[in-house]
């Protein structure tokens, strides 16, 4: 029998992660203001995990002006919207396992 | 089967990622604080305001034609007029929009504090922006017709352009107020055929549906939350 955890991505493990696609696959683009806001995390905490699913190549940053303030804001790309939904299947498929 | 073990000792099992996964997607894409006290309260200030208008429409009548418009011209022309009639008719309905606007926002404001959410972020934005574009077209065809004289074009096209705008901002709040929204184009439109009965039409839609929605809304998902 396949194991189904194997699917799992590792990337999505850290709850922050997972959330950061969350609203992404959702909302086309994203401030980093706004995902701080909706996932309740230090600005420290949120840069590195953004970093880590960049260097994944699983969002694109875009990095913009509002006046002198830099407003960077992020998107998803492809590559990442379908780790997303690969990794939602394979929760799904382990949540039938149990049954 | 040695998985399911490994699973039970991590500290996010599956079905509850999926949930915060949902969660998380419609708490960042839709405005799920709208209260249902909000559509109550509406409905009720709709339905105070229709009452206002047939009221000073009734007065109108009686002093100018004595009783009803079918009993032939006008007998004592100058007692009213219709200027008089339209200004308090327009005062009426300017009244009755801003507090129902005022007491939905109340409610809704309130729901929000509960719920630990912000009142502007960009969900908001959206689900306003979305629902005052149509909102403020109609409006304009609906000045437009008064300016005209079509009076009979006000009350289907308040219902039909407000039904429109909660169709649109179904995608952006809770997806149920859809329904409200074909109720009024439902309405709107059986009015366009029924144009004497305008403000009846608009009672119903503006106040019946915006109360009956509005209790439906709380029953579903207030209930719990403020027996607590």
């Amino acid at each position: 029998m396949k194991n189904p955890i194997e699917n799992l991505n590792k990337i999505f493990d850290s709850r922050i992660r997972m959330g950061v696609m969350s609203i992404l696959v959702v909302n086309e683009e994203v401030s980093f203001n706004d995902l701080k806001q909706m996932l309740d995390v230090t600005d420290g905490n949120l840069a590195s995990h953004m970093v880590n699913l960049e260097e994944n190549g699983y969002i694109k940053v875009h990095k913009g002006f509002i006046g002198r303030k830099t407003n960077t804001t992020y998107s998803i790309t492809r590559a990442g919207e379908k780790a997303f939904k690969d990794h939602i299947e394979a929760l799904e498929n382990m949540i039938k396992g149990m049954k | 089967m040695f998985y399911k073990v490994l699973f039970m000792d991590s500290q996010h099992p599956p079905l509850e990622t999926l949930q915060d996964i949902k969660r998380i997607m419609e708490r960042s894409s839709r405005f799920i604080s709208l209260s249902g006290w909000s559509g109550i309260s509406a409905g009720i200030c709709a339905l105070v305001g229709a009452w206002a208008a047939q009221h000073r429409i009734n007065s109108y009548v009686q002093t100018v034609y004595g009783g009803s418009f079918d009993s032939g011209r006008p007998r004592h022309y100058g007692l009213d007029t219709p200027a008089a009639l339209y200004n308090d008719l327009f005062l009426i309905a300017a009244i009755t929009f801003t507090t129902a606007f005022i007491s939905a926002f109340i409610f809704t404001w309130i729901r929000s504090r509960r719920n630990g959410t912000r009142l502007w972020d960009r969900t908001v934005q959206r689900l306003a922006w979305n629902t005052m574009l149509p909102m403020v077209v109609g409006g304009l065809v609906i000045l437009k017709a008064m300016e005209m004289e079509y009076f009979e074009l006000v009350a289907p096209g308040c219902l039909i352009f407000y039904g429109l705008a909660l169709v649109n901002a179904s995608k952006y709040t809770l997806g149920e107020i859809r329904y409200l929204g074909y109720g009024q184009l439902i309405l709107g439109i059986i009015n366009l055929w029924a144009v004497r009965g305008g403000l009846y039409f608009w009672a119903a839609g503006f106040g019946v549906l915006h109360i009956l929605y509005g209790a439906i809304m709380w029953w579903r998902y207030e209930r719990k939350s403020s027996s607590q």
